[in-house]
Order: C-alpha cells, then structure tokens, then sequence
C-alpha cells in the first residue's frame, strides 16, 4: 500500500485517539451533576492509601541509592558534599513524581481496568445503566478526581521519605552528620522545585487513572479481553507518565 | 404498555433484528424465545437502550422512549441478568438497595433490602455477604431481589434459569411467577428453557432469523407449527 495513505491513516487514528480520549476525560472529570461521595472516598482509599506502601519503599530506596550514586560520582571530582542537595532536588524534582507515578500506575491502572473490565464482561456496566446510574459518574468520575488529588499527595510523601533514604546512607555510611545532612538538603530547594514535583504528580494520578477507565471501558469479552485492557492500562499508563514527564520538565525548566 | 416496531439491527454484515415488532399489555407476561444467537438479549438490549437500534421505535405507555422519557422508563423497570450481574464491591444489602440508596437513609433502605431478600427465599443472615460468597442460585435470588427492590412496572428476566440445575431452575421459575402475579408487573423473559415459558408466561414469542416467527398464547404453543422445530430441539429426551 502507499506509504503516504498508511502514514495519513495512522495519523487519522492517532488524531481520533487523542480526541476521543480527551472527551472522555473532560467527561469523566466535569461529570459532577451527581457526584458519587461514597464511591469517590473509597478510590481515595485505594488509589492514595493503599499506594503508600510501595510508593514510600520505591522513594525510600531510590533516594538511598541516589546518594551512593551522587557521592561516589561525585568524588572524581571532589563533589562529594553535593548529596544532600542533589538527593533532594532529585527525589522532589524528578524521580519521586516519575518513579511514584510508575509505582502508581503498576498498582493501579491495572486494578482500575481489571475491575472496570470485569464489570464489563459480567454486566455489572450495564446493570448499573438499568438501575438509573451513569457508569461514567459512578466508577470513572471519582477514580479520576481521586488519582488527580492522592498522587501529588504520594509524591510529597515520597519525596520526604526519599530525602530520609539519603540521609540514612549519608550519615550512616558517608560521613555526613545529621543536621549538615539536612541543613545541605534544605539550603538549595526552592519551593517551584517543589511545587513542579507535585503538579507533575497531579498530571500523573490524571493518566494513571485514565488509562486505567478508559482500557475497562473498551475491554474485550471473557478473561482474554480484560487481561488485555489490563496490560494496555499499564503500557499506555507508563509511556503517559514518561512523555508527560518530558513535555512538563521543559516547560517547567527551560 | 410495551412496543416495538420494525426494529432493526446488524453487527458488520450480519442482521441480527429484521423488523421486530411486538406487543406487551400491562401486567402481561411474555416469554421470548429462540434458539442461541437468535438475537433474543440483543432484543432486550435494544429496548432497554443498551444497545443502539439501526432503524425501528421502542413505545412505553404508546409513546416512544426519546431520552426525557427513557430517563422515567427506567426509574419505573428492574432488570435480573442472565449472571446476576450483582456488584462485586457491594454487600448483597447494598446491591438489592442500590437504587434505594440514592434517595433513602441507609437503614431504610436496608430494611427494605432485606424485605425484598425475604421475598426470594433469603434470610437476613445473608445481607452482609458480598457476591463471591453466594452460590449461583444465591446470586440469582439476590439479582431478583434486586430487580423488584423499587417495585418497578416493568421486569425483564434474561435467561433466568441458566446455569441452574432443574430443581432450583424451578424454583426460581416459581418465584418469578409468584412475585409477577403478586404485584401485577408487565414482565418480558428472554429465556430458551421451555420450563421457564411454561411456569412464567401468558404469551410467547419465537425469535427465528431476525423476526417474530410466531406469537401467540402459551396454551397454544404445541399447536404452533413455527415452534414444531424449536420444541423439538429445546424437549428431546
């Protein structure tokens, strides 16, 4: 086939894709004529409270490992001392939203589209439909505040417990005392670094939970289908947060 | 009370609805029936609005559903799925109570929910159970109890007996004529289990490729030369 009618083709369906997605989003999140308080305090639960487990091991031992890595990288050129500034602007800055959003997005976008999948698959969708309820506003309306509000919140916690995993290896086995640990962390964090860390959390928890509603929407039939809209979250959710990471570091930084 | 005219509806290439029209009155019951893939549930989805229709109307009341009025329809119907489709997240209680309990305090619905439970044959002791711990005729009870909780004008029963063995399929049937008769409810079952027609329907209608092959009492049915075929298949020993 013509190359130029195959790449005007996938850019067609890329186009749709970007379109569809973004309705169903705008849907999702503006959908608030009857919003659902029960459901939306659950997936705070499950999205922001049952995450924080594995995003504060994730932070713990990345910002441990970040100080290895700083003061052993460092020292070629007698930079040892920049790990408490580094560690901390490493951790809030960059990989405490990315690795708290992959973290995210492993636990969760596939439990959201595993669910959704299953209701799908069982009927329970339209079960709901029969019983006067608007799936969107019952199950994707609150999983999307709820990932919008919690992940930042993550991310924060993260990022404080990511900093403690550089203190510990700092003072524990670099030499730093505790307070020039902490004084060095805190003397070169500005609070945009801060802040740019939490917004991105937001953009973040946004995708986790989108990709997540909109893969269970649209799973296919029988187990096969739902393990596919499974792994499809997960992927689209992971490549999101890596793309979104980029597009918001340059527009924060540059 | 219920209508359709000409509906119709293909997937790709394949028609499944060729023109069905039918007739429900108030407080009749009509028994739906076909073999497999007839497109008996694509029926009962396309008038409940699940799926859309290609061409054809869907009357409530001899008015046809447009969106204002399907919003009223379905506040006044209860459904039970062909899998119970019970809430996998929701305690029996809350499912029977789910439409309830957007506009009740949660001990009033709870107490009608289990009411309801007590109608199908369920004790209160299996109000706080979640879908998983029923057995498949726990869960079709529920879905029952479900579908009646609002006491609707309208049941719909998707292939209420399958996957049960014959003697609680029986029972079920007895409990759907029971509580059809009980509150004079319209009701309309997609079923191909010819004991279900017997003990839940006034009426039947055979579904064959696409169209209402025959419509008539359920008294009637061994006379049918249309059903000859679909008995034969559905009664054999």
């Amino acid at each position: 086939m013509n190359p130029v009618r195959l790449t005007g083709r996938a850019a067609l369906r890329l186009t749709r894709g970007i379109g569809a997605v973004t309705l169903f989003t705008a849907q999702g999140l503006f959908g608030l004529r009857s919003f659902y308080l029960r459901a939306f305090v659950t997936q705070l639960l499950q999205i922001g409270w049952l995450s924080l487990p594995v995003v504060g091991l994730t932070a713990l031992f990345t910002g441990a490992a970040l100080a290895l890595q700083i003061h052993s990288g460092g020292a070629r050129f007698q930079a040892g001392d920049v790990v408490p500034a580094i560690v901390a602007i490493g951790m809030v800055r960059e990989l405490g939203p990315v690795l708290g959003g992959l973290m995210v997005a492993a636990r969760v976008a596939s439990s959201i589209a595993a669910e959704i999948g299953t209701m799908k698959v069982t009927e329970q969708i339209d079960a709901l439909v029969t019983l006067s309820t608007d799936p969107m506003r019952w199950l994707v309306t609150p999983r999307l505040w709820a990932g919008l509000l919690t992940v930042p919140l993550l991310v924060g916690v993260g990022d404080v417990i990511g900093i403690m995993g550089g203190w510990l290896v700092g003072t524990q086995s670099l030499g730093f005392t505790s307070a020039a640990y902490l004084s060095n962390s805190w003397a070169y964090l500005e609070s945009w670094d801060v802040l740019s860390g939490l917004i991105k959390g937001a953009a973040f928890g946004l995708i986790v939970a989108v990709s997540g509603c909109w893969f269970g929407m649209r799973s296919g039939r029988g187990a096969e289908g739902v393990g596919r809209a499974t792994k499809s979250a997960v992927v689209a959710a992971a490549v999101g947060i890596l793309a979104a990471n980029f597009l918001l570091t340059g527009a924060f930084f540059q | 009370m219920i209508e359709t005219r000409g509906l119709q509806k293909s997937f790709g290439a394949k028609r499944v609805l060729d023109g069905v029209s039918l007739r429900v009155g108030q407080g009749e019951s009509l028994c739906v029936i076909g073999q497999s893939g007839t497109g008996k549930s694509v029926l009962l989805k396309c008038i409940l609005g699940l799926v859309g229709t290609d061409a054809g109307q869907v009357l409530w009341q001899d008015q046809p559903l447009t969106p204002t009025r399907r919003r009223a329809f379905m506040a006044r119907f209860g459904m039970l799925f062909q899998s119970a489709a019970l809430f996998d997240s929701l305690s029996v209680w809350q499912n029977v109570a789910f439409r309830l309990r957007q506009r009740l305090p949660d001990a009033e619905a709870r107490a009608i929910a289990i009411d309801k439970l007590a109608r199908v044959g369920l004790g209160p002791e299996t109000a706080d159970l979640m879908p998983a711990e029923l057995s498949g005729g726990m869960a079709k009870r529920a879905g029952l109890a479900r579908a009646i909780a609002d006491d609707p004008a309208v049941i719909f029963f998707d292939e209420p007996t399958t996957g049960l063995d014959p003697i609680r399929a029986r029972r079920i049937n007895q409990l759907i004529r029971g509580i059809v008769t009980e509150t004079g409810a319209t009701a309309i079952t997609i079923t191909h289990d010819m004991g279900s027609v017997r003990a839940i329907g006034d009426r039947v209608a055979l579904l064959q490729d696409g169209r209402i092959a025959w419509d008539g009492p359920v008294a009637a049915m061994a006379e049918a030369e249309p059903l000859r075929g679909f008995l034969g298949l559905t009664e054999q020993p």
